[in-house]
């Protein structure tokens, strides 16, 4: 007869299986986006993940680390997608490169690797990226422009010079200018009807409440995230319509689902608790109005993820769950 | 006096083994501030060695009359005195570099490295150790924030030297990367020398821990024979 000891609810749970599950919940994200902007985000995949895996295997040999157990581990290609996905679609090759290289070796290896990082390495790399070149991290194609494929390519590579003219705020920066031009809007923000963007962050959203479903996140980052983003957008818009755009805008423009579903729920650099989640992701959706409102950043989910990072060993030690038994401190 | 080997250990510690930024880890404020490019750094810290040896030299002559108890405003007060020295030094003589270093040639007067030393080495030595240590601390300082100030300027903006005019009228700088190098901004802020220092440090403390490690295969020294029984 076969003895068997617990644990019985046995979960494959390999970071391998994890991360595989995220990059498949990006795909209709990527899907959607490379239809709607352009194959830019395409290539810049494809350079992100090259950038990745070398300098992964850069690093891991330098600590003596077994190569090919944490290079087939996908946490790195998760990373360099998260980087190509925030930057620009036409941004210049090298820039993705330096990005990656920042998250890579500075944000992830030389705090330790895998599980040590206390930023979150993809938006180290964006933060790195839109300090140091804020104009070519803030050239989106337009709303509504339709870049042709092969000058998107000749872009990202160098091969045309890039056109100023060609180039343009995001819809987010759009709406800023306005606001402060004193024009204010009225009705339904024009860029929201048949917006790309608007589209690709349902995908993203699909793609999180497919990760909830597989239980590899839980619903409380997300939720707080949106919930606390979408309550302070709402009571202004209340307050003051034509000073604000409505909530709608803010959870589908921007980063928004991108950052609730698949940055902030990182498990490395977040708040690891249940009610530790709820208080973290909060203050993300907070931050990330207030940066991407009043700031002078196109968006502010960057920022505010690492600030929060910050604050993530001190919400960890004030929200220890009780342990069953013992009495309140 | 002072004895030859005596005299090595004072520059060996100055220089390497207690360098000031990269193992006390001291002065950090005109070293994030100050480094943004190779002249301002190696200006700022001929300065702050010229401020060290007079004030290793005056301490130390004085040691045996300031009071115990008072020696740290003593101390600054004298320290005070030379900086003023200096600072109107660089303002009468390099005036543009002058403008530019700022409040840093000022603030010379509250940097830690001046009074750790002070207090640490030339309050209890002889003037001609205190003013090899002094000078031979802020050769350190010189080397590490020369060095700093150069990857910065290097990864920031692709030159080198720039501003040398204003200490050599009619030297230019050297533009070592193509001109249409972006220039990592970041190098050039903060957080920048932040990274870099880090790196530094690993740096030095990897050649370190390279050397020991050299020196512990060599097989030891036979054992002497005398000894327990």
């Amino acid at each position: 007869m076969e003895f068997s000891t617990s644990p019985y609810l046995l979960k494959d749970t390999s970071v391998r299986r994890v991360m595989t599950q995220v990059l498949l919940a990006l795909v209709p994200g990527i899907v959607a986006y490379a239809l709607l902007i352009g194959p830019g985000i395409l290539a810049q995949i494809a350079i992100a993940t090259l950038t990745a895996l070398a300098a992964e295997a850069a690093m891991l040999r330098l600590r003596d680390k077994p190569l090919a157990l944490f290079l087939g581990d996908g946490s790195a290609v998760v990373t360099a997608w998260l980087v190509a996905i925030t930057f620009p679609p036409v941004a210049p090759w090298w820039l993705t490169v330096v990005g990656v290289l920042f998250a890579i070796v500075v944000a992830k290896h030389l705090y330790g690797g895998l599980g040590q990082n206390p930023f979150n390495p993809a938006m180290i790399a964006f933060a790195v990226c839109i300090v140091s070149f804020p104009a070519l991290m803030s050239q989106w194609p337009g709303p509504g422009s339709h870049l042709a494929p092969a000058q998107q390519l000749d872009w990202i590579f160098g091969l045309a010079p890039r056109l100023d003219g060609m180039t343009s705020a995001t819809p987010l920066d759009a709406l800023k200018t306005a606001l402060r031009a004193d024009e204010g809007h009225s009705g339904p923000l024009p860029f929201l009807a048949g917006n790309a963007q608007a589209v690709i962050a349902l995908c993203y959203l699909a793609g999180g409440l497919f990760l909830v479903w597989r239980k590899i996140i839980t619903w409380h980052i997300p939720t707080a995230f949106l919930g606390a983003m979408g309550l302070l957008a709402g009571l202004l818009w209340l307050w003051q319509p034509a000073g604000f755009a409505n909530p709608v805008f803010h959870l589908l423009g921007g980063g928004a689902m991108l950052g609730a579903f698949f940055i902030a729920t990182d498990p490395v650099s977040g708040a690891t608790t249940p009610r530790g989640k709820l208080i973290f992701a909060a203050g993300v959706g907070l931050l990330a109005y207030i940066i991407r409102v009043f700031g002078g950043y196109p968006d502010g989910i960057a920022f505010a993820v690492l600030i929060m990072n910050i604050c993530v060993p001190l919400i960890d030690m004030y929200t220890q769950p009780k342990v069953f038994g013992m009495k309140d401190q | 006096m002072i004895t030859r080997e005596e005299f090595k250990q004072i520059a060996g510690n100055g220089i390497w083994k207690q360098n000031t930024s990269l193992v006390q880890i001291l002065g950090l404020c005109p070293l994030l501030a100050v480094t943004t490019n190779l002249v301002n750094g190696v200006m700022l810290s001929l300065a702050t060695i010229i401020v060290m040896a007079l004030s290793g030299v005056a301490i130390a002559s004085l040691r045996n009359f300031i009071p115990h108890e008072i020696r740290i405003p003593v101390f600054i007060l004298v320290v005070a005195a030379l900086v003023t020295v200096v600072d109107l030094l660089f303002n009468a003589n390099l005036h543009e570099l002058y403008l530019v270093l700022g409040i840093f040639i000022p603030l010379i007067v509250t940097n830690c490295i001046v009074l750790a030393r002070v207090e640490a080495y030339a309050a209890k030595n002889p003037p001609l150790q205190a003013t090899a240590d002094g000078v031979f601390m802020g050769v350190g300082m010189l080397w590490t924030l020369g060095l700093l100030g150069g990857l910065r300027e290097l990864i920031g903006a692709g030159t080198l030297f720039s501003g040398i005019d204003m200490v050599f009228p009619g030297l230019q700088p050297l533009q070592l990367l193509p001109k249409d190098y972006p220039g990592l901004l970041l190098a050039i802020l903060p957080p920048g020398a932040f990274i870099l220092l880090g790196c530094l440090i690993a740096w030095k403390n990897w050649i370190e821990a390279r050397a020991a490690a050299r020196q512990q295969k060599t097989p030891p020294a036979p054992v002497a024979e005398a000894g327990c029984h």
